[in-house]
This record gives structure tokens, sequence and C-alpha cells, in this order.
């Protein structure tokens, strides 16, 4: 398949204007889901429905230039329609979404039956939209698709602080004389276009799914938002490129689904596996702190035991110490760990007792929690930071 | 640019959320150097004064003057400091990013910080004892941290005036005193500093001035004229154990 890419003309087209795709509403995505703002998408995507139909009506042309034009005024008017009718109402924004989508997308669909039973030959095609078929894009799709895309990149890129700042704070932005409803105004634009560019390949129903998607993937990599930026990109872009040759090559699959299908991957394993925000990443952190303080607290029993004698290093059987540990994990576990690290020594078969690097921990510990921020445990820590 | 007068002149400052008024007619005048409380139960509307000041919410009536002129002419001369929760600290940026931000009004439209900026924004941070947490990820930050990259993002403003709305919400106590000194070196420099408080025990000790808030102005003026068992009362709506509580805490007599 991968050899197609670079022999095969229409893959080629294919692939590249999944990729251009892929990478612009990814990239954008970045801002509608920090502003948790992810489902806008979703009613833009929709709300375009008609506007397609209603261009081909007009128009009696399929150019993509021509129905994107369609799409779009009509992503504009639902995102406009959802966003004055959440400050202009009591409605709330998820309601005022919800309605908005489902009635555009019932109007646009009411449009599509009705063409569809005309004598119209012509109008064949327009019910690829809904799933979408990348393997409709020809090269002046694909170069559309590239003007636009840039023009989006081009605008980012010149607004790139007053987005972050109308992202992370819109408040305080205006405070300082930015004109954050312009901002968003712009940033509103952008996220139509996003969806424009992809709604053929993808289609009105999925689409938004190539927003949030590589967004949210990328949130899981990084903690810069440029980054975050680019990484979102990348997936998005591998996301469409990977969708568009499935579909197009084998079956005649749908591609929406695919792509969505392939970014979904991405998520799953980002949810996963990226470091720090990862899932893996925190439950063998949580293990690890379990391990630890069991460690800990087996240390500070032999200590109690070992003072109630004249000598730190007084053996003590297991079977006490099991007994004073947790009931479930026991103690022989942290134990054996403590050996390793030499803070306990084994006395015969079965006695324990504390070495003299094992006092000196017992001497650390104590300090921390108990000394260092009264009886907060973990919080003393952050405290000693704080000053 | 005149600065006789008041550095904060409110006039009948209403706000309205659909029918119900939220602040009612409020009258306030703030002098150049002070270090003012807005204090007052919640729901009284002391963030709603300070977004009605700032422009953010749009006031029914009313006007505000910043040091003789109105608001929207003097905004950089104004800096503000939201509530820490009002944002999501969970933003993929680092400490040193958010404090710059304090400076992008003096950028304008497109252009990109530079290293001086960078090294302003480093030097607000030495002032709030943060400059070792620069490049950490701002989730990880204590609210206590948080509140002082807050304080350092108005800092870099270098304004006359500031707007601080709970700054010493959920804040240790080494912080408070942090950022307590840290308003009256302010004062000492002879900005002027309008904080919403929330603890009537401190007043008396960390403020020069108190505006007593419930909806309506109350009263306002110097903290030993003003911050009195009677006008506590009217303010708590006559919850005066508690009034009495806190007079015997913060030891001031009655006037």
């Amino acid at each position: 398949m991968l050899e197609l890419l670079f022999t095969d003309y229409t893959i080629r087209t294919v692939a590249l204007g999944a990729a251009i795709l892929g990478c612009v509403s990814g990239a954008l995505g970045t801002f509608a889901v920090l502003r948790e703002q992810s489902l806008l998408g979703d009613a833009v995507s929709h709300a375009a429905l008609p506007g397609i139909v209603l261009a081909y009506m007009l128009t009696s042309s399929k150019a993509s230039i021509v129905l994107m034009l369609g799409a779009g005024v009509f992503g504009a008017l639902a995102t406009g329609l959802v966003l004055s009718v959440t400050s202009q109402t009591r409605i709330k924004f998820d309601t005022a979404l919800g309605i908005a989508l489902s009635v555009f997308f019932g109007f646009g669909l009411v449009l599509l039956t009705f063409m569809q039973k005309r004598p119209d030959a012509n109008q064949a095609g327009l019910e690829t939209f809904l799933f979408g078929q990348a393997a409709a894009l020809v090269s002046s799709d694909v170069i559309t698709m590239a003007v636009i895309g840039l023009c989006a990149m081009i605008v980012t890129a010149f607004f790139w602080k007053e987005f972050k700042i109308a992202s992370f704070d819109p408040d305080f932005g205006k405070t300082l004389g930015l004109r954050m409803n312009f901002v968003q105004g712009v940033l509103m634009v952008l996220f139509v276009l996003a969806i424009v560019i992809g709604l053929e390949a993808v289609g009105v129903v999925l689409m938004s799914a190539l927003l949030i998607g590589p967004a949210a993937a990328a949130r899981q990599w990084t903690d810069r938002l440029s980054l975050m930026f680019v990484l979102a990109a990348i997936i998005g872009a591998a996301s469409g490129v990977t969708g568009a040759l499935i579909s197009s090559t084998g079956s005649a699959l749908p591609t929406g689904p695919i792509i969505v299908l392939c970014a979904g991957v991405f998520v799953a394993i980002s949810l996963l596996f990226a470091p720090r925000r990862g899932l893996t990443w925190r439950w063998l952190r949580e293990w690890r702190n379990g391990h630890r303080l069991r460690m800990e607290a087996v240390l500070l029993d032999l200590y109690a035991l070992a003072s109630q004698h004249e000598r730190p290093d007084y053996p003590h059987e297991a079977a006490v110490l099991d007994l004073m540990a947790h009931p479930i994990t026991g103690s022989a576990r942290s134990l054996t760990a403590l050996e390793d690290r030499g803070l306990v020594a084994r006395v015969g078969e079965t006695q324990w007792s504390l070495t003299q690097a094992g006092v000196a921990r017992v001497d650390a510990i104590v300090a921390d929690r108990f000394e260092g921020g009264a009886m907060h445990g973990g919080k003393s820590v952050a405290i000693r930071h704080d000053t | 640019m005149s600065d006789a007068g008041f550095a904060v002149d409110v006039r009948d400052v209403t706000v309205a959320y659909r029918e119900k008024p939220v602040l009612w007619d409020i009258d306030l005048e703030v002098a150049p150097g002070v270090l003012m409380a807005v204090v007052g139960p919640n729901g009284a509307g002391k963030t709603t004064l300070i977004k009605a000041i700032l422009g953010l919410i749009k006031p029914a009536a009313g006007e505000v003057l910043i040091h003789g002129r109105p608001y929207s002419q003097q905004r950089h001369r104004v800096a503000y400091v939201p509530q820490r929760g009002s944002v999501d600290w969970d933003f993929p940026t680092n400490v040193l990013d958010v404090v710059t931000m304090g400076l992008y009004g003096k950028l304008g439209w497109v252009r990109r910080p530079t290293k001086q900026h960078k090294a302003v924004a480093l030097e607000a941070l030495r002032k709030v004892n943060m400059e070792a947490f620069a490049s950490r990820q701002i989730s990880q930050l204590s609210g206590g941290q948080q509140q002082r990259v807050f304080l350092a993002r108005a800092l870099v403003q270098e304004a006359d005036v500031y707007f601080m709305d709970e700054p010493f919400q959920g804040v240790d106590a080494v912080t408070e005193r942090s950022i307590i000194e840290l308003l009256r070196a302010l004062r000492a420099e002879g900005k002027t500093v309008v904080v919403v408080h929330h603890d009537l025990q401190t007043v008396p000790e960390y403020f020069d001035s108190v505006l007593l808030l419930n909806v309506r102005r109350i009263a306002s003026g110097p903290v030993e004229d003003v911050f009195t068992e009677e006008n506590l009362r009217v303010t708590y709506g006559g919850r005066v154990g508690f009034v009495k509580f806190v007079r015997q805490q913060s030891g001031v007599d009655n006037a």
C-alpha cells in the first residue's frame, strides 16, 4: 500500500489532502480543546450540511470552493447563533449547542432527500458529504484546502499571543486593552475554516472528531502550548493520511469513520502511555508510592519495637512485624526490599533488626513528617518549597 | 495628565443581572497611595464591583474615573489580579509565560515578547520570591504560589492603581505575610491598591481604608472611622454575635 503513495497519482492526491486537513484541524483544535469549546466544532460541521446542499441548489455546481463557501456560511451562522443565544438568554451553552446542531442537521437532511427525489443526475454524490469520501478528492480540491489551511496557519502565527491569552484568561486580556471579542471572533472563523476544508473527505457527521482528538492526544505529551499545537498537527495529519489510504485503497469503506478511528487510536495510546499524564504512568507512581509508604511503615514499626530495648538493632520476629503491618500486604516484601537497601538485616531464620543506616533513615522520615510541617504528611514538603 | 484628586472615583455605579440589582448606586472615592479593603458578606457584589470598574461587566449606570479620566483612557495605569480560581491551572504553560502576559498590553497587537520582556517578568518573580519556579508548569503550583504568580503578572504592568480579588484566598500564613509586605511596598511607592478581602480580623492591621459593601455602599473611609461595630452590623445583617467576636479578635475598640 505504501509504495502506491509514491507511484499512484490519485492516492498521492488523496493522502496529501487528508494530511492537510488533519494538520489544520488538529492544530486549531488545540485552542478549541483548551477553551472548552470542543463541541462547538460539532455544531459547525453538522450545520454545514444545509449550506452545502443549498450552495449546490443555487449554483448547480459541485466545485469544492462553492460547496465550502455554503458550508462556511452556515457553519458561521450556527456558531453565531449558539454564542448569541448563550449570552442573550438563560439557555446554557450545551443546550444551545444541541438545539443548533440537530435543527441545522435535520434541515440539511430534508434538503438532501428533497434533492435526491429530483430528476437531476448531477446531484448524485452530495450524500457522500455525510460520511466523507477522500477518494473523491482531486488536485484542485487539495489546492483549495492548502490555500485555506495556509491562511489559517498564518493568522494563527500572527495572533499567537492573543489566542493564548484569550484561551487562558480572557478577562485579564480585556483589562490589558486587547479586544478579546475580536480575538475570539477570529478564532471562531478559523474553527469554521478548519471544519469546512475537511468536510468533503471526512463528512459532516464526524469532522469535529478531527478537531478534538489530535489536540486531546497532544495535550497528554506536553505542557507547552506551542509543542501541543505542533504535535496536534502531526497527529491530525497522521490520522488523516492513514484513514484516507485505508479507505481509498481497499474496500469502499467511508473515509470519515476510518480517519476518526485512527485518531481514536492515537488518543487511546496517549491516554494510556504518555509520561506523567498517562494512566500507566499514574498507576506505576501510585504503586511505587504505596510500596514506599509500606516500607517506611515497617521500618518505623521495627524502630518502635527496638526503642523498647536498649539497643536500636535489637532483633524482632517477622511474625510480630506482620501483625503490625497492613493486613493484606503484610511485611515480607517490604522487609526484603529494605534489606536490599541495607536498612534492615536478617538475624537468624525469622528475625529482623535495624541497621545503622536504617536508624538514620527513621530519623530522616520523622524529621520530614513531623517537624517540617506539623502533622500534614506530604504537605510539609510543599510548605517548605513555599518559603 | 493631572493627578490631582482621587486615584479611583466611582460615581453612581449600578449593576443589574436581569431585573435584580447586584450593585446599587455605588459611590466610592479612593485617594492615591491608599491600601483599601473591600469587605462584605457573600453575594454583596465585591467581585462585581471590581469587574464593573474594569469594564468586564457593563454597568447599567454610572461612570468610573481613574486619576481623573475615564477608565477606558487609563487602562495602562491599572493592573488586575483576578481570583485564583478564575482560570484553568492545567493550561499548558509555565510560570514565566504567565507573568509575561502582564506585558501583552504594552506590547500591543501581534508583537511577541523579547528577552528584555522575559527579564522584566523574571524580576517581578524575584519580588514575589518565585524566581526559582520560572520554568515550572503552572499545574504544579500550590495555591499560595499560584497567587504569587498572579501578583507578579500584575507587577510587570507597572500600574498606578491595583485591583486585587481575594489575593489571600487559600494561601498559607507565610504567603499571606509576604503578600501584605508586597502591598505595603506598593503603597510606599505611592500606588493605590484596592483589595477584596474576606478576613475581617486582619482589616485594621493590613489596611488604611475600607469599603463596607452589601449591594449598597454601607460606608467607606479610613479604617478607624468606618470599621465600627454599627457599620459591620448593618453590612452583615445583624449577626451581632459574629460581629462582636470579630471586634474582639481584631482588637479595635468601638469608635
